[in-house]
Protein backbone atom coordinates (compact mmCIF):
# COMPACT_ATOMS: atom_id res chain seq x y z
CA UNK A 1 0.00 0.00 0.00
CA UNK A 2 1.50 3.72 -0.95
CA UNK A 3 1.86 5.97 1.52
CA UNK A 4 -0.69 8.27 0.00
CA UNK A 5 -3.19 5.77 -0.09
CA UNK A 6 -2.56 4.68 3.49
CA UNK A 7 -2.54 8.75 4.16
CA UNK A 8 -5.99 8.80 2.40
CA UNK A 9 -7.21 5.55 4.25
CA UNK A 10 -5.99 7.57 7.75
CA UNK A 11 -7.86 10.79 7.14
CA UNK A 12 -10.92 8.45 6.26
CA UNK A 13 -10.99 6.97 9.68
CA UNK A 14 -10.55 9.96 11.63
CA UNK A 15 -13.36 11.50 9.31
CA UNK A 16 -16.05 8.26 10.54
CA UNK A 17 -14.36 8.22 14.34
CA UNK A 18 -15.19 11.91 14.08
CA UNK A 19 -18.53 11.45 13.57
CA UNK A 20 -18.77 9.11 16.20
CA UNK A 21 -17.06 11.51 18.46
CA UNK A 22 -19.83 14.05 17.80
CA UNK A 23 -22.69 11.83 18.80
CA UNK A 24 -20.56 10.70 22.04
CA UNK A 25 -19.67 14.26 23.27
CA UNK A 26 -23.51 15.63 23.11
CA UNK A 27 -24.50 11.99 25.46
CA UNK A 28 -21.54 12.70 27.50
CA UNK A 29 -22.23 16.16 28.32
CA UNK A 30 -26.16 15.66 28.29
CA UNK A 31 -25.20 13.13 30.77
CA UNK A 32 -23.03 14.93 32.55
CA UNK A 33 -25.67 17.98 33.38
CA UNK A 34 -27.92 15.62 34.33
CA UNK A 35 -25.75 13.36 36.37
CA UNK A 36 -25.36 16.09 38.79
CA UNK A 37 -28.23 18.28 39.08
CA UNK A 38 -28.76 16.99 42.87
CA UNK A 39 -24.73 16.80 43.49
CA UNK A 40 -22.26 14.32 42.92
CA UNK A 41 -20.68 11.89 45.29
CA UNK A 42 -18.23 9.18 44.49
CA UNK A 43 -21.14 6.51 46.00
CA UNK A 44 -24.07 7.85 43.76
CA UNK A 45 -21.96 7.44 40.81
CA UNK A 46 -20.67 4.10 41.31
CA UNK A 47 -24.58 3.33 42.33
CA UNK A 48 -25.17 4.39 38.72
CA UNK A 49 -22.61 2.80 37.21
CA UNK A 50 -21.90 -0.51 38.91
CA UNK A 51 -23.11 -3.58 36.45
CA UNK A 52 -24.60 -0.73 34.15
CA UNK A 53 -23.31 -2.76 30.82
CA UNK A 54 -25.20 -0.24 28.87
CA UNK A 55 -22.76 2.93 30.44
CA UNK A 56 -20.01 0.40 29.76
CA UNK A 57 -20.37 -0.39 25.94
CA UNK A 58 -21.38 3.54 25.21
CA UNK A 59 -18.10 4.29 26.96
CA UNK A 60 -15.91 1.74 25.14
CA UNK A 61 -17.03 3.18 22.03
CA UNK A 62 -15.97 6.99 22.89
CA UNK A 63 -12.61 5.29 23.97
CA UNK A 64 -12.12 3.57 21.00
CA UNK A 65 -13.40 6.08 18.98
CA UNK A 66 -10.53 8.78 20.62
CA UNK A 67 -7.82 6.09 20.18
CA UNK A 68 -8.62 5.85 16.37
CA UNK A 69 -9.34 9.78 16.18
CA UNK A 70 -6.35 11.41 18.30
CA UNK A 71 -3.35 9.67 17.06
CA UNK A 72 -3.72 10.95 12.94
CA UNK A 73 -3.68 14.36 14.30
CA UNK A 74 -1.04 13.96 16.87
CA UNK A 75 1.28 12.37 13.84
CA UNK A 76 0.47 15.13 11.94
CA UNK A 77 1.37 18.23 14.62
CA UNK A 78 4.52 15.55 15.35
CA UNK A 79 5.41 15.99 12.24
CA UNK A 80 4.53 19.51 11.11
CA UNK A 81 5.73 21.35 14.05
CA UNK A 82 8.20 18.68 15.75
CA UNK A 83 10.10 17.87 12.62
CA UNK A 84 9.69 14.07 13.18
CA UNK A 85 9.81 11.71 10.20
CA UNK A 86 6.95 9.46 8.76
CA UNK A 87 8.26 6.90 10.79
CA UNK A 88 8.41 7.84 14.07
CA UNK A 89 5.22 10.46 14.05
CA UNK A 90 3.08 7.07 12.83
CA UNK A 91 4.98 5.25 15.95
CA UNK A 92 4.33 7.69 18.24
CA UNK A 93 0.36 8.18 16.78
CA UNK A 94 0.24 4.26 17.60
CA UNK A 95 1.78 4.54 21.05
CA UNK A 96 -0.14 7.19 22.13
CA UNK A 97 -3.44 4.95 20.52
CA UNK A 98 -2.66 1.98 22.73
CA UNK A 99 -2.46 4.65 25.48
CA UNK A 100 -5.83 5.96 25.21
CA UNK A 101 -6.90 2.79 24.49
CA UNK A 102 -5.51 0.91 28.15
CA UNK A 103 -6.52 4.26 30.03
CA UNK A 104 -10.12 4.57 28.68
CA UNK A 105 -10.82 0.79 28.66
CA UNK A 106 -9.35 0.27 32.19
CA UNK A 107 -11.31 3.52 33.50
CA UNK A 108 -14.68 1.66 32.08
CA UNK A 109 -13.96 -1.19 33.88
CA UNK A 110 -13.21 0.10 37.19
CA UNK A 111 -16.37 2.28 37.32
CA UNK A 112 -18.58 -0.52 36.45
CA UNK A 113 -17.26 -4.01 37.44
CA UNK B 1 -9.81 60.89 3.76
CA UNK B 2 -6.03 61.48 3.84
CA UNK B 3 -4.25 62.49 7.35
CA UNK B 4 -0.99 63.49 6.34
CA UNK B 5 0.84 63.96 2.96
CA UNK B 6 3.56 61.86 2.88
CA UNK B 7 3.74 57.86 3.61
CA UNK B 8 6.67 55.89 5.53
CA UNK B 9 7.48 52.98 3.64
CA UNK B 10 9.65 50.13 4.57
CA UNK B 11 10.11 48.28 1.32
CA UNK B 12 12.26 44.75 1.54
CA UNK B 13 16.03 44.92 0.00
CA UNK B 14 17.60 42.37 -1.25
CA UNK B 15 17.74 38.38 -1.24
CA UNK B 16 16.48 36.54 1.82
CA UNK B 17 18.90 37.55 3.78
CA UNK B 18 18.05 41.16 2.76
CA UNK B 19 16.33 43.80 4.88
CA UNK B 20 13.83 46.85 5.22
CA UNK B 21 14.82 49.75 3.63
CA UNK B 22 12.22 53.15 4.53
CA UNK B 23 11.37 55.63 1.55
CA UNK B 24 8.87 58.36 2.33
CA UNK B 25 6.80 58.85 -0.58
CA UNK B 26 3.89 61.49 -1.66
CA UNK B 27 0.35 60.47 -0.56
CA UNK B 28 -2.21 60.67 -3.30
CA UNK B 29 -5.71 60.37 -3.34
CA UNK B 30 -7.28 56.75 -4.86
CA UNK B 31 -3.53 55.86 -4.48
CA UNK B 32 -2.61 51.92 -4.60
CA UNK B 33 0.54 49.92 -3.18
CA UNK B 34 1.66 49.68 -6.60
CA UNK B 35 2.10 53.02 -7.07
CA UNK B 36 3.88 53.62 -4.24
CA UNK B 37 6.25 50.94 -5.20
CA UNK B 38 6.36 52.43 -9.03
CA UNK B 39 7.59 55.66 -7.47
CA UNK B 40 10.07 54.54 -5.44
CA UNK B 41 11.29 52.81 -8.09
CA UNK B 42 10.74 55.81 -10.62
CA UNK B 43 12.14 58.56 -8.14
CA UNK B 44 14.00 57.12 -5.42
CA UNK B 45 15.51 53.67 -5.91
CA UNK B 46 16.09 52.95 -9.58
CA UNK B 47 17.62 49.17 -8.80
CA UNK B 48 14.58 47.96 -7.01
CA UNK B 49 12.67 45.01 -8.49
CA UNK B 50 9.27 44.13 -8.71
CA UNK B 51 6.82 41.89 -10.71
CA UNK B 52 3.41 43.53 -12.48
CA UNK B 53 2.09 43.66 -15.60
CA UNK B 54 -1.66 44.78 -16.31
CA UNK B 55 -2.32 47.03 -13.13
CA UNK B 56 -5.95 46.15 -13.17
CA UNK B 57 -6.16 42.57 -11.11
CA UNK B 58 -5.60 40.12 -14.27
CA UNK B 59 -2.68 38.92 -14.16
CA UNK B 60 -1.41 37.87 -10.85
CA UNK B 61 2.09 39.18 -11.45
CA UNK B 62 2.02 42.34 -8.79
CA UNK B 63 0.88 40.27 -5.61
CA UNK B 64 3.36 40.95 -2.59
CA UNK B 65 3.46 40.75 1.44
CA UNK B 66 1.89 44.28 2.15
CA UNK B 67 1.70 45.01 5.90
CA UNK B 68 1.88 41.53 6.79
CA UNK B 69 -0.58 40.09 4.18
CA UNK B 70 -0.36 38.54 0.85
CA UNK B 71 -1.86 41.12 -2.06
CA UNK B 72 -2.53 42.11 -5.39
CA UNK B 73 -0.48 45.37 -4.81
CA UNK B 74 -2.51 46.87 -8.26
CA UNK B 75 -6.01 46.08 -6.71
CA UNK B 76 -4.93 47.22 -2.57
CA UNK B 77 -5.59 50.88 -2.23
CA UNK B 78 -3.61 52.39 0.38
CA UNK B 79 -5.82 53.97 2.51
CA UNK B 80 -7.49 50.27 3.00
CA UNK B 81 -4.30 49.19 4.88
CA UNK B 82 -2.44 51.52 5.88
CA UNK B 83 -1.47 51.47 9.30
CA UNK B 84 -1.16 55.11 11.25
CA UNK B 85 1.28 53.93 13.57
CA UNK B 86 3.52 51.12 11.63
CA UNK B 87 3.26 53.05 8.02
CA UNK B 88 3.04 50.58 4.78
CA UNK B 89 5.26 48.02 4.90
CA UNK B 90 5.82 45.71 1.52
CA UNK B 91 7.80 42.32 1.12
CA UNK B 92 8.34 39.82 -1.08
CA UNK B 93 5.92 36.76 -0.80
CA UNK B 94 6.24 34.12 1.80
CA UNK B 95 7.02 30.65 1.75
CA UNK B 96 8.75 31.43 -1.86
CA UNK B 97 12.02 32.31 -2.73
CA UNK B 98 13.09 35.58 -2.84
CA UNK B 99 15.58 36.52 -5.77
CA UNK B 100 15.61 40.32 -5.26
CA UNK B 101 13.73 42.43 -3.55
CA UNK B 102 9.98 42.26 -4.46
CA UNK B 103 10.86 39.51 -7.04
CA UNK B 104 10.40 35.88 -5.83
CA UNK B 105 11.23 32.86 -7.44
CA UNK B 106 7.32 30.96 -8.36
CA UNK B 107 9.46 27.95 -10.44
CA UNK B 108 8.03 25.45 -7.43
CA UNK B 109 4.83 27.21 -6.87
CA UNK B 110 4.25 26.03 -10.81
CA UNK B 111 6.33 23.19 -10.80
CA UNK B 112 3.90 21.87 -8.34
CA UNK B 113 0.30 22.88 -10.38
CA UNK B 114 2.08 20.03 -12.63
CA UNK B 115 2.90 17.45 -10.29
CA UNK B 116 -0.92 18.13 -9.18
CA UNK B 117 -1.70 16.95 -13.29
CA UNK B 118 -2.96 20.34 -13.50
CA UNK B 119 -2.77 20.47 -17.31
CA UNK B 120 -5.67 19.05 -19.39
CA UNK B 121 -6.34 16.08 -21.45
CA UNK B 122 -8.99 14.71 -23.31
CA UNK B 123 -9.51 11.60 -25.33
CA UNK B 124 -11.48 14.39 -28.10
CA UNK B 125 -10.07 15.46 -31.25
CA UNK B 126 -10.86 17.99 -33.63
CA UNK B 127 -12.93 15.95 -35.71
CA UNK B 128 -15.42 15.31 -32.88
CA UNK B 129 -18.78 17.16 -31.56
CA UNK B 130 -18.46 19.65 -29.16
CA UNK B 131 -18.69 17.78 -25.13
CA UNK B 132 -21.91 18.65 -23.75
CA UNK B 133 -22.20 19.24 -20.19
CA UNK B 134 -24.88 20.85 -18.60
CA UNK B 135 -24.00 24.07 -16.72
CA UNK B 136 -26.34 22.91 -13.90
CA UNK B 137 -24.51 19.47 -13.36
CA UNK B 138 -22.68 19.69 -10.08
CA UNK B 139 -19.35 18.43 -11.51
CA UNK B 140 -19.83 21.61 -13.38
CA UNK B 141 -20.76 23.99 -10.68
CA UNK B 142 -17.68 22.43 -8.66
CA UNK B 143 -15.12 23.32 -11.34
CA UNK B 144 -16.93 26.61 -12.25
CA UNK B 145 -16.43 27.73 -8.65
CA UNK B 146 -12.65 27.35 -8.87
CA UNK B 147 -11.89 27.74 -13.14
CA UNK B 148 -11.40 31.52 -12.61
CA UNK B 149 -7.90 31.19 -10.79
CA UNK B 150 -5.25 32.96 -12.23
CA UNK B 151 -1.94 31.60 -10.23
CA UNK B 152 -1.30 34.96 -8.11
CA UNK B 153 0.65 32.55 -5.33
CA UNK B 154 -1.43 34.66 -2.90
CA UNK B 155 -3.25 31.18 -1.45
CA UNK B 156 0.17 30.08 -1.61
CA UNK B 157 2.04 32.64 0.00
CA UNK B 158 -0.94 32.38 2.81
CA UNK B 159 -0.78 29.14 4.02
CA UNK B 160 0.95 27.80 6.84
CA UNK B 161 1.16 24.41 5.77
CA UNK B 162 3.41 25.07 2.92
CA UNK B 163 5.87 26.84 5.39
CA UNK B 164 5.36 23.90 7.69
CA UNK B 165 5.59 20.96 5.19
CA UNK B 166 7.75 22.34 1.57
CA UNK B 167 6.81 19.57 -0.21
CA UNK B 168 2.81 20.41 -0.03
CA UNK B 169 1.17 21.05 -3.32
CA UNK B 170 -0.37 23.55 -1.81
CA UNK B 171 -4.40 25.67 -2.31
CA UNK B 172 -3.72 26.86 -5.72
CA UNK B 173 -2.21 23.81 -7.61
CA UNK B 174 -4.99 21.15 -5.83
CA UNK B 175 -8.16 23.73 -6.83
CA UNK B 176 -6.97 23.60 -10.27
CA UNK B 177 -6.09 19.50 -9.52
CA UNK B 178 -10.07 19.48 -8.26
CA UNK B 179 -11.59 21.63 -11.32
CA UNK B 180 -10.04 18.73 -13.72
CA UNK B 181 -11.54 16.15 -11.47
CA UNK B 182 -14.92 17.50 -12.26
CA UNK B 183 -14.13 17.77 -15.40
CA UNK B 184 -16.09 15.05 -17.25
CA UNK B 185 -13.95 15.34 -20.66
CA UNK B 186 -10.25 15.09 -18.79
CA UNK B 187 -8.89 11.77 -18.29
CA UNK B 188 -6.30 10.54 -16.29
CA UNK B 189 -8.36 10.99 -13.16
CA UNK B 190 -6.59 8.00 -11.19
CA UNK B 191 -3.64 9.58 -11.69
CA UNK B 192 -4.82 12.82 -10.37
CA UNK B 193 -6.26 11.24 -7.14
CA UNK B 194 -3.36 9.87 -6.62
CA UNK B 195 -0.69 12.55 -7.29
CA UNK B 196 -2.88 14.92 -4.59
CA UNK B 197 -3.39 12.21 -2.16
CA UNK B 198 -0.87 11.77 0.90
CA UNK B 199 1.22 14.00 2.82
CA UNK B 200 2.38 16.27 -0.38
CA UNK B 201 -0.91 16.56 -1.21
CA UNK B 202 -5.20 17.45 0.14
CA UNK B 203 -4.52 15.44 3.68
CA UNK B 204 -2.40 17.78 5.13
CA UNK B 205 -4.63 20.67 4.68
CA UNK B 206 -5.84 21.90 8.36
CA UNK B 207 -8.53 23.64 7.03
CA UNK B 208 -7.29 27.21 8.26
CA UNK B 209 -8.78 28.98 5.29
CA UNK B 210 -6.05 31.78 4.92
CA UNK B 211 -5.77 30.93 1.32
CA UNK B 212 -10.13 31.12 0.91
CA UNK B 213 -9.82 34.64 3.13
CA UNK B 214 -7.47 35.85 1.06
CA UNK B 215 -7.89 35.04 -2.69
CA UNK B 216 -8.58 38.38 -4.64
CA UNK B 217 -10.79 35.82 -6.51
CA UNK B 218 -12.96 34.97 -4.07
CA UNK B 219 -11.94 31.15 -5.35
CA UNK B 220 -12.93 28.91 -1.73
CA UNK B 221 -9.33 26.51 -2.00
CA UNK B 222 -10.21 25.09 1.10
CA UNK B 223 -13.91 23.86 -0.59
CA UNK B 224 -11.63 22.10 -3.35
CA UNK B 225 -9.33 20.44 -0.67
CA UNK B 226 -12.01 19.15 1.00
CA UNK B 227 -13.80 18.17 -1.76
CA UNK B 228 -10.41 16.13 -2.69
CA UNK B 229 -9.81 14.33 0.72
CA UNK B 230 -13.47 13.12 0.26
CA UNK B 231 -13.09 12.00 -3.51
CA UNK B 232 -9.26 10.80 -2.91
CA UNK B 233 -10.50 8.64 0.72
CA UNK B 234 -12.97 7.18 -1.12
CA UNK B 235 -11.22 6.40 -3.62
CA UNK B 236 -8.73 4.79 -1.60
CA UNK B 237 -11.45 2.55 0.75
CA UNK B 238 -12.71 1.10 -2.37
CA UNK B 239 -9.18 -0.03 -3.68
CA UNK B 240 -9.48 2.34 -6.75
CA UNK B 241 -6.14 4.27 -6.27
Amino acid sequence: MSAAVAQAKRWYRQRISAMVLVVCVVVHLCGLVYAVRGGLTATEILGRTHGNWGFALFYAVFVIACAVHVPVGLTNIAREWWGLGERAGLWLGRAFAVLLLVLGLRSVYAVVA
Amino acid sequence: MRTTDKLEVRVWRGNAAGGFSAYEVPRQNSQTVLDVVTHIQRHLEPSLSYRFACRVGMCGSCAMTVNGKARWTCRTHVAKVLDEGRGLEIAPLANLPVIKDLVTDMGEFFDKWARARGSFKGTATRHDDFARVAPTSPERAAADAGIECIGCAVCYSSCDVVAWRPDFLGPAALNRAWTLVNDVRATGQRERLAAVAGDAGCHSCHTQGSCTERCPKKIAPTLAIAGLKRTVAKAAVRGQL
